[in-house]
């Protein structure tokens, strides 16, 4: 299983432990990550708030460089994922936009590179059934809030492999690995993305809310799928849950270092200690080395 | 007092219904936006009041709303508007328009980050998100925000305190400049 590898901006940066993880664990699996070279970022949101020229046509020069690797691509960042697919959807119908792209790009790109994230590519490609063969460890008795956030599944139609609403990719996945998925309503609420930086005070309010219902759930971690989700759900914990006069402490892993642990990798191999709020908690609950 | 614009409505509107999902008039007001709208408690106006506005010709305060800019196009709207409208990418083409028309207020943050980080993009091919902050410190004033967790975000190696290498700037910069000059 061979795909050109779409890391991202922040995976060298915020979420260099995402980049560790998902290394390690497709090494594991036999999932072949070539890296797209010279990639270059995908505008994220300013590129698409700013100018819809833009936004389609920094994604579209990426895609060109994977078209002539002849590979499908995978990203694990939930922004790049969700800006690739728009890019391929804006370029797969006639329009001013995919004019101006076309020139500035000097290209005729139509949209045919299939762009994937790593989660679908592991439930949906790989199997589950095939990475239970590959469980060592278990996370027997561990309850996981599974975290989607927006972008993974909406706009249905350009991102969705799951449904918008109640998606069950990473529930099965973690279900698959030994841990337990735990049913809560927040599954697809929105974190604050970029609204950490600009606006603070309202990012706060919505992560706490998502933290207070995993807790709630009685979840023992959170499992993530994003970069920004992640940051803001743990770089931003502890901002989050001093505005709301709470006390609450959760770890929030990156679905990659959870599956890392059950394919019995070390926490050195899975960057669990870029994580700010220790995953000690979810080490001491995994049953130590158990072999299958 | 809130001013109808006709021009400018309908110059908008015109725009908006040559895209996908941007039918604007389709909408009953059945409130499912505005229901599900993550930042609403923050916000001027409810997606659902945006939409109206237009319609009534009152673009101006769209354009000049707090709304369009707390708005993190999640997409909630979009994915469950009964008459297919594209409300997050509505909220896009707001916020190009209300730039272009010099409408959004001075200083809204999330312009300005906008703008740091294209520039970030354009100058080294990826974000680098070090110069970007720093910049972006300097221009809102926020200049203490954040600065008690950079120890720890660097211990943690949490962020990279050299630019960016390997993107291919060249390309990056050749189609910001088209796409400018084309504009």
């Amino acid at each position: 299983m061979k795909y050109a590898f779409f890391p991202g901006c922040s995976l060298d940066s915020t979420a260099r432990d995402f980049r560790k993880s998902t290394e390690a664990v497709c090494g594991r699996l036999g999932i072949e990550l070539e890296e797209i070279p010279g990639w270059t970022c995908c505008g994220s949101t300013p590129g698409h708030a700013t100018d819809a020229t833009l936004a389609v046509a920094l994604p579209v020069v990426n895609l060109l460089k994977a078209e002539k690797m002849g590979r499908d691509v995978v990203t694990t960042c939930a922004a790049c994922y969700s800006r690739l697919r728009a890019a391929n959807d804006e370029m797969s119908h006639e329009s001013d936009v995919r004019a101006t792209v076309d020139e500035a790009t000097r290209s005729q790109y139509r949209g045919t590179v299939r762009v994937r994230h790593l989660l679908d590519v592991l439930v949906n490609d790989l199997g589950l059934a095939v990475i239970r063969d590959y469980v060592e460890r278990p996370l027997a008795g561990l309850r996981v809030a599974c975290y989607y956030g927006c972008l993974l599944t909406r706009p249905p139609k350009v991102v969705a492999f799951d449904d918008p609403e109640h998606p069950v990719a990473l529930d099965r996945l973690m279900a698959t690995i030994g841990a337990t998925p735990v049913e809560w309503p927040a599954k697809v609420e929105c974190c604050g993305a970029g609204l950490s930086l600009t606006s603070p005070d309202v990012m706060r309010r919505l992560a706490f809310g998502i933290l207070q219902m995993a807790e709630r759930a009685r979840a023992d971690c959170i499992a993530a799928a994003c970069p920004l989700c992640q940051s803001n759900l743990d770089l931003r914990q502890p901002e989050s849950v001093r505005a709301a006069g709470s006390g609450l402490s959760l770890p929030v892993l990156y679905f990659t270092q959870l599956l890392g642990l059950a394919l019995g990798l070390e926490p050195a191999e899975l960057g669990l200690s870029h994580l700010f709020v220790s995953a000690r908690p979810v080490l001491e609950k995994i049953p130590a080395g158990a072999m299958r | 007092m809130i001013e109808v614009d006709k021009q400018l409505t309908v110059s908008l509107i015109e725009e908006l219904e040559r895209q996908p999902g941007g039918q604007i008039r389709a909408c009953y007001q059945c409130q499912k936006c505005a229901s599900g709208c993550p930042i609403s408690f923050a916000s001027d106006w409810l997606p659902s009041q945006i939409i109206r506005l237009i319609l009534l010709g009152e673009t101006r305060e769209v354009l000049s709303s707090r709304a369009i800019w707390l708005c993190l196009t999640c997409s909630a709207c979009t994915a469950r508007c009964p008459m297919g409208i594209d409300l997050a990418r509505v909220m896009d083409v707001l916020r190009q328009r209300a730039v272009e028309e010099g409408l959004a207020p001075a200083a809204t943050p999330e312009a300005v980050f906008n703008e740091l980080f294209l520039k970030s993009v354009r100058r080294h091919g990826r974000v680098y998100e070090m110069g970007m902050l720093t910049r972006f410190k300097l221009r809102s004033g926020a200049l203490m925000r954040d600065v008690e967790k950079f120890p720890t975000m660097v211990a943690k190696g949490k962020i990279a305190l050299l630019p960016p290498r390997g993107g291919d700037r060249k390309t990056v910069r050749e189609v910001f400049d088209k796409v400018e000059k084309k504009k």
